[in-house]
C-alpha cells in the first residue's frame, strides 16, 4: 500500500473515494469514534517509510495548461475523492453536475473563512496563490462558464492583494473584498455578498446560477488533475489560547487530533474542551484519538474556564437573535416550538432554513441554548417531510 | 490536565452579553434625565427616585423568595430600571406612601404575578404610573415648580399640556420646554436629555432606532398635519414632541424588551399605534396627557402583532431577478 493508493470506493452518488495517505500495510478494518462522537468503519494502516504512488507528481512546478475536457475534468476530480474542503465535506463533483434544466452562470470561489481563530485557508491562499487560481480555471471549465469570482473578507488584506495582482493573468477571473461578516462562508450568504442574489428557501445555489467552492477546494482540485494527486492532506490549524505553538500544519488525513495537538507544543494544563473546526460550527470531541478528516479545517483548545455553559435564563425578548439570524428567522420562536413539540408551526417558522451558524445562541444575553433546540427541531421536522413525501 | 473533556454542541463562544449589561445600560442611559431631574428638583428628585427603587426591589425580592418560592434575581436590574422609571412618572412632591402602592402594583401585580421578568404582557412602571392616576389623581397631576426656570412666584405649576388645552397664553417658549424648565414629573422635563439617553441605547445597541423613531415620527405627522389645516398651538407639533411625556415614553417605557414586538415592521406598527393614540387622547381625550394609555394599550396588542408579523427571510424576495 503506498500514498495515493485507493482504498475505499464509492458505491453510492453523493459520496466520495478514499485513499491511503500512508504507506504500509493494513492492519485491520475496524470502527473508530469520529468528530461526531459515532463510531465508523475505518481502514487501520502500519506506517511503512513514506513511498508514494508512481503517477502522482510531487514536484513544486506549476502546472498551468490543461487540454481535458469538462467531462475528463470531472472524472479526475471524482477518482480523487474530492470533497467540499470548508467542512461540509460534499462530494465535489456532485455539486460539479448541476441538476438537468439548470444552468450555471458564474462559479464563487470561497476564500471567506469566517468562522474565527480559524487560518488555514488564509495560509493556503497566501502560499498556494497560483495553484488556487488554475484550480479555479478548472473549475470554471468543469462547469462552463466564463467568469469566477473569489471572495475574500477584508480581515486577510495581505490575500487579496495577492490574488488582485494574480488575476490579471487569468481571464474571468475576479477578486471581490468583502466586509468582515460571520456567518458569510455560508453558501447562500456568500451569492448574497457576491451577487446581491438570494437562493430561495429549499433551493440549490444553482437556483441563482452560481456554484461555489472553497479555495482549499480549488487547490485539491488542481492537485487532482495536474498533478494526478489524490485527496490525501490538507491543512489544519491547530490554535487556542494556552496552546504554546499554534499553527497551520499540512497533515495526512487521518493523523489523529491528538498527534497535531503535540507538534503544536502538547495540550494545555487548563484544556477543557477540545473543537474540530471553529468555535461557532465546529464539534467537540471526546477523545484526541480521533482522526483528522478531509473537512477537519481546523483544531481549536479551549480553556476550561470558557467551555462550561453559563445558566440558561428567561427570555427577555430583546430579539437580538432575531437581528443576528442571517436567515431571517425568529431563533426564540423556533426554540419554543421546538421545545414544546409544536413540528406543525416550526415547519412554518422555516426551521429548516437554520444553517446552524450559532449566531443566535452566541449572542443571547440570557445564554439560552436557541441553537440547541432548534437543531433537534430541524432534525424532527426534515424527517416528517421526508415521511410525507414518500 | 483532567482527563474528561467536555463536549457540548457548538456554538462554543458566546458574545457575554447578559440581561445585567444591557438593564444597566439603560440605567447609564436614564443617568443626564436623572440629573437634570436633581438640578430641578433637588432632594425631592434624589428621594423619590431612591425610594422608588427601594420599594421596586424589596416587593421583588420578598415576592420572589415567598410567595413564588425561587432565588430572588433582583439584582439583575429590571427591577431598578421599573423603580427609576416609576419615580420618573410621578411628580417630585409624592407622598411616599403612595409612591409605595405603586411601586408594590408594578412590581406584585404586574410584573411578578405574570412569572417575572421576560413575561409580564404589560410594562410595570407604565402600569404602576396608570394606576396611581385613576386611584389618586390629585396628587399626580400637582406639580412642584421647578426649583430652576422661568415660573418662580407659585409653588405649583401647571404643565405645559394643560396649559395647551387650557390656558394657551401661558406657554412657555419652546427652548425652554426643549431643556426641561417646566412643570412636569421628575424625568420627564428635559427632551435634550432624554435623546441623549436615546444616542447611549443606541450607539450601545441595547435597542433599535425602530420603535422611537415610529413613535416620534408618527406623532409629528399626525398633528404636522392638523397644524397645517389649523395652526393653533394645540396642534403645534413641535410643542407635542417636547412636552409631557412622549420623550421618555418613547425611548424608555415603550421600548422595553419584554412588552414590545419582536419584529422590524411589528415595532413599527407598534410605534406608529402609541404616537396615533397618544394625539388622539391629548387633543380630544379626558386626560391632556396620553403617552401612558397608549403604551399600555398597545402593549396589549403586542402578542398579536408579534403573532401576524414575521422577520424579513433570506431568499424570500429574490433580489435582481
Amino acid at each position: 500500500m503506498k500514498v495515493g493508493t485507493l482504498i475505499g470506493k464509492t458505491v453510492g452518488f453523493v459520496s466520495a473515494n478514499i485513499h491511503s495517505s500512508v504507506s504500509g500495510t493494513v492492519l485491520k478494518i475496524d470502527k473508530a469514534l469520529d468528530t461526531s462522537g459515532y463510531k465508523r468503519d475505518a481502514v487501520f494502516i502500519q506506517v511503512e517509510g513514506d513511498q508514494w504512488e508512481e503517477k502522482i507528481d510531487r514536484s513544486e512546478t506549476v502546472v498551468k495548461s490543461c487540454t481535458l475536457t469538462s467531462k475528463e475534468i470531472i472524472d479526475k476530480i471524482s477518482a480523487a475523492g474530492i470533497v467540499g474542503m470548508g467542512g461540509a465535506t460534499f462530494p465535489t463533483h456532485v455539486k460539479l453536475l448541476p441538476p438537468p434544466g439548470t444552468k450555471a452562470e458564474v462559479l464563487i470561489i470561497n476564500g471567506v473563512e469566517c468562522e474565527p481563530y480559524l487560518t488555514s485557508d488564509h495560509q493556503l491562499m497566501l502560499e498556494k496563490t497560483e495553484e488556487i487560481l488554475v484550480g479555479t480555471t478548472l473549475l470554471m471549465k468543469a462547469i462552463n462558464v466564463e467568469k469566477a469570482v473569489i471572495g475574500i473578507e477584508n480581515n486577510k488584506k495581505d490575500a487579496i492583494a495577492r490574488f488582485t495582482a494574480a488575476v490579471k493573468s487569468y481571464p474571468g477571473i475576479s477578486v471581490q473584498p468583502l466586509k468582515v461578516q460571520y456567518p458569510q462562508g455560508g453558501e447562500k450568504q456568500l451569492i448574497d455578498a457576491i451577487l446581491g442574489r438570494q437562493v430561495p428557501s429549499g433551493a440549490l445555489p444553482i437556483s441563482v446560477g452560481a456554484v461555489v467552492q472553497n479555495v482549499g477546494t480549488a487547490f485539491a482540485v488542481y492537485e487532482a488533475v495536474q498533478k494526478n494527486k489524490p485527496l490525501v492532506e490538507r491543512v489544519v490549524t491547530v490554535t487556542g489560547k494556552d496552546l504554546k505553538n499554534p499553527c497551520n500544519i499540512l497533515s495526512r488525513v487521518g493523523i489523529s487530533v491528538g498527534d497535531l495537538i503535540q507538534f503544536a507544543g502538547g495540550l494545555p494544563e487548563t484544556t477543557g474542551k477540545i473543537v474540530c473546526g471553529g468555535p461557532m460550527m465546529g464539534k467537540a470531541i471526546a477523545s484526541v484519538e480521533v482522526p483528522v478528516t478531509k473537512g477537519t479545517s481546523g483544531i481549536l483548545i479551549i480553556p476550561t474556564l470558557e467551555s462550561k455553559r453559563k445558566r440558561m435564563r428567561e427570555c427577555i425578548r430583546c430579539t437580538k437573535c432575531i437581528q443576528v439570524c442571517p436567515m431571517g428567522l425568529n431563533p426564540t420562536l423556533l426554540m419554543n416550538l421546538s421545545e414544546f413539540g409544536e413540528w406543525e408551526k416550526a415547519e412554518k417558522g422555516r426551521i429548516t432554513d437554520c444553517i446552524e451558524c450559532g449566531s443566535c445562541s452566541f449572542t443571547c444575553p440570557s445564554d439560552r441554548p436557541l441553537l440547541d433546540y432548534i437543531r433537534m427541531g430541524k432534525g424532527k421536522v426534515m424527517g416528517i417531510i421526508r415521511a410525507r413525501k414518500g | 490536565m483532567n482527563n474528561k473533556l467536555i463536549v457540548s454542541p457548538s456554538p462554543h463562544v458566546h458574545s457575554g452579553d447578559s440581561i445585567e449589561k444591557n438593564m444597566y445600560g439603560v440605567l447609564i442611559a436614564l443617568m443626564p434625565a436623572f440629573l437634570v431631574a436633581l438640578y430641578l428638583f433637588r432632594i425631592d428628585a434624589l428621594k423619590i427616585t431612591a425610594l422608588s427603587i427601594l420599594f421596586c426591589v424589596v416587593s421583588e425580592y420578598l415576592i420572589a423568595r415567598f410567595i413564588m418560592k425561587r432565588e430572588p434575581s433582583v439584582l439583575d436590574g429590571s427591577a431598578i430600571i421599573t423603580g427609576v422609571l416609576l419615580a420618573f412618572n410621578v411628580p417630585s412632591n409624592l407622598p411616599v406612601w403612595i409612591l409605595a402602592l405603586g411601586a408594590l402594583f408594578s412590581i406584585g401585580v404586574v410584573k411578578m404575578s405574570f412569572g417575572g421578568l421576560g413575561n409580564n404582557i404589560f410594562n410595570p412602571a407604565i402600569a404602576g404610573r396608570i394606576f396611581l392616576l385613576i386611584s389618586f389623581p390629585a396628587q399626580m397631576t400637582t406639580w412642584p415648580t421647578p426649583a430652576v426656570g422661568v415660573a418662580t412666584d407659585a409653588t405649583t405649576s401647571a404643565t405645559v399640556l394643560s396649559n395647551l388645552r387650557f390656558q394657551p397664553e401661558a406657554l412657555p417658549a419652546l427652548k425652554e420646554m426643549f431643556l426641561g424648565f417646566e412643570g412636569g414629573s421628575i424625568g420627564e422635563m428635559s427632551a435634550l436629555a432624554l435623546l441623549l439617553g436615546l444616542a447611549y441605547l443606541l450607539w450601545k445597541k441595547i435597542i433599535t432606532w425602530h420603535i422611537p423613531v415610529s413613535i416620534l415620527l408618527s406623532v409629528a405627522i399626525f398633528t404636522g398635519i392638523l397644524y397645517a389645516f389649523d395652526p393653533v398651538p394645540m396642534n403645534n407639533p413641535l410643542i407635542h414632541l417636547f412636552s409631557g411625556g412622549l420623550m421618555l415614553g418613547a425611548v424608555f417605557m415603550a421600548t422595553d424588551y419584554v412588552t414590545s414586538p419582536m419584529t422590524r415592521s411589528g415595532m413599527l406598527i407598534y410605534g406608529t399605534g402609541i404616537g396615533l393614540i397618544t394625539v388622539c387622547i391629548r387633543l380630544w381625550g379626558a386626560y391632556p396627557e396620553g403617552v401612558s394609555f397608549a403604551i399600555l394599550l398597545m402593549n396589549a396588542f403586542t402578542p398579536l402583532i408579534n403573532n401576524y408579523t414575521t422577520p424579513k427571510r433570506f431568499g424570500e424576495v429574490v433580489k435582481n431577478g
